[in-house]
């Protein structure tokens, strides 16, 4: 243990293992590719799920409001890039330009779920977001008629993709030998984003902001008593929430290039948050770990389900897919039965645990 | 009429859901799919009996027989294997368990009765009835919508004489108001969480045959819409309060049909003022284009809540609870 806490204290040891990890990142989707493009398409949601846990966790996991309609600022914001480069209005935009109206769009509309539950605390805050997610689907389904705005649950096709100094990640690009697809520039393009919104997280938590929330959290009476407006506060961690969303749903409308309502239901919500609560909620690295787990288990599960089933018994008994729904569930029952902190617990909730006891790794 | 046989179930499961969230401060978020299940065991039980050649009546009251015994053995397990060991811990941790188990059991009921939605067997042969002189003019009531009504008029007072009358009913009302100090009465307060879950899932069965019998078809998501109804139906009314959850449910269904038929009209762009400007491309093309038309209903449960929430927290007939997270 000893050894251990004198090599993490070196800071060189650390520059190494962060070019180890940047090198296998970089270097992930060629390996990926190998195994088939499918498996990088997977990567690339994976990471929108991590973004949109990062965001998640900044409502549930830092401020501790527990939203169940988080994927509808997903919606806002795919659908708000959807809208403005699209034939659907025939507006073409930049995608530098969208994304912060993506952002911006998803925040005013954070703002708006925020304002009015302030007051609510716990489970019946739960549900009115969870409400709020089912309205925005609603009405994406049909606000087709009388004046088409999201054309209904037919969703809006042929969206653009992005383009980088003439580089279109719709298409195959090569550099010198390499052929780039257009997968794995959007999983660079992810990554840089992921890497800003990871900076972006870290800072905030350690930051009078952070802590505020935190103060929150833990019990707002008090912090409201050291001087802590708990209303700004509450509003932030939604309207901050809300932009992150608003960014993936933009980037998945780029990715994906379709979009309809059906990509936005409760299932979706409930899927990002027990990705937070089983990486362990307030803790950055933990969310991104659940978010990775979840998204990458039920995918292996596909590939292995099926054929198991069919050596066993001859036929596909079970779908995967209700498989993975299952696991879901269990997953977050199982949880919060057993280690209702998450595998990676956040480290003030470790340090609550562990008083008392010395501890000289901490930094 | 619609509105209210939507609102007696609406308040059934309502009751459910008010009944545990008094006593654990919990919202049961798998009593939506108490209900669903419910629904599909009878709608087994029927198809299973329908061959056989039994009078109607006898084979739906086989149904709900059946029914409410799984449901409340649903009901139980649920509490035992998930709640109970959380009891004491923070609330956040119990509602997420709620709902993991709320996916839980959709799923295994998908795995059961299939992803299809399910022709609920009519075997009460439909009879409609006029209040008024001729059918043209007046309102019309199904037999299947009076008995709805009647049973669920009998359920809820036999769910007030229960928790009035007899000595389950006054555990129960001592454990909801102070857990702690009824146990040191000599209140065994885990059997009464658990009887309280066991009704709740028995109504909920009723509730469930109810809704398949009205609307005729079952799905395995059925439950969670229906169930997010009459918790805002709870809410409403005043969630813990027993009465509060009928009157909450049953405005609630009268809210939705109504709001439905009507609000459909007023948005109606085509009627308004003849045709708003802008419109009358879009009235040539469909001349019932309305802004807010029928397929907002399910919207209106939420905005119903929302505004409860913000303006009268404790619901229409609750008392002030205090801001205990």
């Amino acid at each position: 243990m000893g050894a251990l806490a004198a090599l993490r204290a070196d800071p060189r040891l650390k520059w190494v293992g962060f070019a180890l990890i940047a090198i296998a990142l970089v270097a992930l989707p060629f390996a990926l590719a190998a195994a088939g493009t499918a498996w990088v398409r997977i990567t690339n949601l994976a990471i929108l799920f991590v973004l949109l846990s990062l965001g998640l966790n900044i409502v549930v996991g830092f401020a501790g409001l527990l939203d169940l309609g988080y994927i509808a600022f997903y919606a806002v914001g795919a659908y708000v890039y959807a809208l403005l480069a699209s034939p659907h209005f025939g507006l073409h935009l930049p995608w530098w330009a969208i994304l912060p109206i993506c952002a911006a769009v998803a925040c005013f509309f954070g703002v708006i779920l925020g304002a009015p539950t302030l007051k609510l605390r716990g489970d019946y805050l739960a549900i009115v977001t969870l409400g709020f997610g089912e309205i925005i689907r609603i009405f994406l389904n049909n606000l087709s008629e009388p004046f088409n705005l999201t054309n209904g649950p037919k969703g809006i096709a042929t969206i653009d993709p992005v383009r980088f100094f003439g580089m279109d990640f719709g298409t195959v690009t090569s550099i010198g030998d390499i052929a780039l697809s257009g997968t794995i520039k959007y999983y660079y393009f992810l990554l840089a984003v992921l890497l800003v919104v990871i900076v972006v997280n870290l800072r905030l938590q350690d930051s009078r902001i952070g802590r505020a929330w935190e103060a929150i959290r833990e019990d707002e009476m008090a912090a409201r008593a050291m001087g802590i407006n708990t209303v700004h506060m509450k509003l932030l961690a939604f309207a901050m929430g809300a932009s992150f969303g608003g960014v993936a749903g933009g980037m998945f409308s780029a990715i994906q290039g379709f979009i309809s309502p059906e990509s936005f239901i409760l299932t979706e919500s409930i899927m990002v948050l027990s990705m937070v609560v089983l990486g362990g909620m307030g803790n950055i690295w933990g969310v991104i770990l659940g978010a990775v787990l979840l998204s990458f288990v039920p995918e292996i599960l596909r590939y292995t389900v099926e054929p198991v089933q069919r050596m066993l018994f001859g036929r596909s008994l079970i779908d995967p897919e209700v498989i993975r729904m299952l696991l879901f569930g269990l997953a977050m029952v199982l949880m919060m039965l057993f280690r209702p902190a998450g595998l990676l617990p956040s480290p003030v909730r470790n340090r609550e645990l562990r008083t008392g006891r010395d501890d000289d790794d901490d930094d | 009429m619609n509105g209210l046989t939507l609102g007696c179930v609406y308040a059934v499961v309502a009751l459910g859901y008010t009944m545990v969230y008094g006593i654990v401060q919990l919202i049961n978020f798998a009593h939506g799919e108490v209900v669903m299940i419910g629904c599909m065991v009878a709608f087994s039980v029927i198809l299973a009996l329908a061959p056989s050649g039994l009078p109607p009546l006898l084979i739906v009251g086989a149904g709900i027989f059946i029914a409410v015994p799984t449901c409340m053995a649903v009901g139980y397990a649920v509490e035992r294997a998930a709640y109970r060991p959380l009891r004491q811990a923070p609330r956040l941790a119990a509602l997420i368990t709620a709902i993991g188990m709320s996916i839980v059991l959709q799923h295994l009921a998908l795995l059961v009765w299939s992803r299809n939605i399910i022709a609920f067997p009519q075997i009460v042969e439909l009879k409609l009835f006029y209040l008024g002189s001729s059918p043209a003019t007046s309102a019309a009531i199904s037999n299947v919508q009076i008995t709805i009504i009647l049973t669920s008029i009998a359920m809820m007072a036999g769910l007030l004489l229960l928790v009035h009358r007899t000595k389950l009913g006054i555990a129960m009302r001592a454990t909801s108001q102070n857990p702690q100090v009824a146990g040191l009465m000599g209140i065994d307060i885990n059997r009464v969480i658990s009887a309280t879950f066991v009704i709740g899932a028995g109504l909920g069965a009723v509730a469930g045959v109810m809704v398949g019998s009205y609307y005729g078809v079952a799905h395995y998501q059925m439950g969670f819409l229906l169930g997010l109804k009459a918790f805002s139906a709870a809410v409403l009314g005043g969630i813990g309060n027993l009465a509060g959850a009928v009157l909450g449910g049953i405005l609630m269904g009268l809210i939705e049909s109504l709001g439905a038929g009507y609000v459909g009209d007023f948005t109606n762009v085509c009627l308004l003022d003849k045709v708003l400007p802008g419109f009358t491309e879009v009235c040539e093309r469909s001349p019932n284009a309305s802004l807010f038309g029928s397929n907002y209903k399910d919207v209106y449960a939420f905005i119903v809540l929302i505004l409860v929430l913000v303006f009268r927290p404790s619901g229409l007939l609750g008392e002030r609870v205090g801001d205990r997270a």
